[in-house]
């Protein structure tokens, strides 16, 4: 050890100047394009839009299987001469319907949840019964409660949505560090303050999942229901729209409206729960 | 020095439950707080000193003893007891330096809009983050969201701030930078304050009062005074860090954690 430093001569880079020279270079023209998401995410899309032209016309059996290019026709001639948007729009409503009025019982659910002990034992009961169940198993009885309308349709959408919200919310809440809540107690909040201003902006990354997720269970269903029903109530939306024409043959038009369902779904991800993102957790550091 | 102390804590047993466990945290601790004092809590791990500082902050309850702000008993956590934690996420990821502080001062209803705002970025100019103020928690340092959770704390002007090894995480540069300015808050406005820490280093340079607590279950071993030195002891010829350890551990039970700091 000692015959070690002292054989050893020490060094000094005098020399040594505080001016580098580049530490920072520009990135290429090629990087920068790939770094944004919404270029890579085209490209995605325009790959798997290729990959099904290539496909369906070495299939060539537009009964079956129409191209790309024909569906993209008949999408544009759906929302021209067939109806296409008012039955978008009329899914949509009661999408929204359903959806935002399950929003509020997993809100009352999960509020009654943190703060007392039966209100936990009782969601915790409730979801771990009824989030296995599909919502569609429930239609044949919503029919019988119901009726033929919205009135089936928006029980099985609450269903669907009022589960995965509030056991995402729930488990948020949960999540909070023993800290912040500490810090919430110890500036004076409490019950509804407290719940407000540190639990749900706390917990926040989980309940966005929880409504991702309770917003495609809600298509889903809205979907399925709005077939089953196609064959009753004769009036409807999109899934009425896809059911009608695949009894009349217009599979391209059949396409058409499952095209429809995933335009939807991806403006919804891409525009709307994006920009919540961009402005909620991912400002605040909780995501990167 | 005011005559009456402004925190009494008089035989104080506290007690919490593991699944298998009752265990007994602190066993009678007396002690008392006077205004302005820096009153340090010092022992090892497992003496109760963070369960104290809870019970006086109003998060948990002694089963034995009471404890006396100002002549009234706690009940419950107040803005007028502010903790500062050793956890970085102790600032709310969702708001800014700024809108840290003045949720602090709202939420608690000791100010209004305005005079938050202002009071707020007075405190801020007293930790040196003014350039900061409008940052997010997630971009600032370790030791910068000591600072900000420091400054929260003394911007609620409370009776006490209540500080739990509020700079264990920190690395030992900034640790020591980070004591520096607490100290040189203090010399301004004279807070009074009640730190933790299990550093023997780090107590002596902090306190001006050092309540010595030995472990399994905490009891008072000695309270002490300190001028920030380390001074020799003119009994033994010791220095007083030494004798701290001695009086903590037994001679040949060497704990460097405790030296270290």
């Amino acid at each position: 050890m000692d015959d070690k430093s002292t054989h050893r001569p020490e060094f000094f880079n005098d020399s040594l100047s505080s001016v580098f020279g580049v530490t920072e270079v520009p990135l290429t023209l090629w990087e920068k394009i790939y770094s944004l998401e919404f270029i890579r995410k085209t490209f995605i899309l325009i790959f798997l839009a290729a990959i099904w032209e290539i496909y369906a016309r070495y299939l060539d059996n537009p009964l079956l299987f129409p191209t790309f290019s024909s569906t993209v026709a008949a999408f544009g001639d759906a929302i021209l001469y067939g109806g296409l948007l008012e039955k978008v729009l009329y899914s949509l409503k009661i999408l929204l319907i359903g959806y935002l009025a399950g929003l509020v019982i997993a809100t009352i659910l999960t509020v009654a949840a943190i703060t007392t002990q039966i209100g936990n034992d009782f969601l915790e009961t409730l979801t771990s019964m009824f989030n296995p169940l599909p919502a569609i198993a429930l239609l044949p009885l919503a029919l019988i409660w119901f009726g033929l309308g919205y009135g089936s349709i928006i029980f099985v959408l609450i269903h669907a949505v009022l589960w995965p919200v509030a056991l995402n919310t729930h488990s948020g809440f949960l999540s909070v560090s023993p800290t912040l809540r500490m810090v919430g107690k110890n500036y004076g909040l409490s019950n509804f303050g407290y719940v407000a201003k540190i639990l749900i902006p706390a917990g926040f990354p989980s309940i966005l999942s929880g409504l991702k997720i309770g917003w495609a269970f809600a298509w889903r269903t809205l979907i399925a229901a709005e077939l089953v029903f196609g064959v009753s109530s004769g009036s409807g939306g999109l899934g009425w729209f896809i059911y009608e024409n695949k009894n009349l043959l217009e599979i391209p038009n059949v396409f058409a409206g499952l095209f429809t369902v995933i335009l939807i779904g991806l403006a919804v991800e891409n525009i709307i729960f994006k920009t919540i993102e961009k402005k909620t957790i991912r400002k605040w550091g909780m995501q990167n | 020095m005011s005559d009456s102390p402004i925190l009494q804590v008089r035989d104080v047993t506290l007690q919490y439950k593991t699944k298998d466990y009752l265990v007994t945290a602190t066993y009678r601790v007396n002690f008392d707080t006077y205004s302005s004092d820096r009153f340090v809590l010092l022992g090892p791990s497992g003496c109760g000193k963070s369960s104290l500082l809870k019970a006086i902050g109003g998060f948990i309850f002694p089963v034995e003893g009471s404890i006396l702000l100002k002549g009234t008993q706690i009940t419950q956590p107040g803005p007028d007891r502010v903790m500062v934690f050793q956890e970085f996420d102790q600032l709310l990821p969702w708001k800014t330096v700024k809108e840290n502080i003045v949720f602090a001062l709202e939420s608690s209803g000791k100010l209004g809009k305005n005079e938050a705002q202002e009071k707020a970025l007075y405190y801020i100019e007293k930790v040196n983050l003014t350039k900061f103020a409008n940052n997010y928690p997630h971009t600032l340092s370790g030791g910068m969201k000591q600072r900000v959770a420091i400054a929260r704390g003394m911007a609620m002007e409370p009776e006490i701030i209540l500080m739990d090894e509020p700079f264990a995480a920190l690395d030992a540069l900034t640790r020591r930078n980070m004591q520096d300015e607490l100290l040189r808050l203090w010399d301004e406005t004279r807070f009074t304050i009640m730190f933790v820490t299990h550093s023997i280093s780090e107590a002596l340079r902090i306190g001006n009062r050092i309540l010595l607590l030995s472990p399994h279950p905490g009891r008072v071993k000695a309270e002490i005074n300190s001028d920030g030195t380390d001074p020799i002891d003119p009994i033994n010829g010791k220095r007083v860090s030494e004798n701290i350890h001695e009086m903590l551990f037994n001679k040949d039970e060497t704990n460097p954690e405790l030296i270290n700091g």
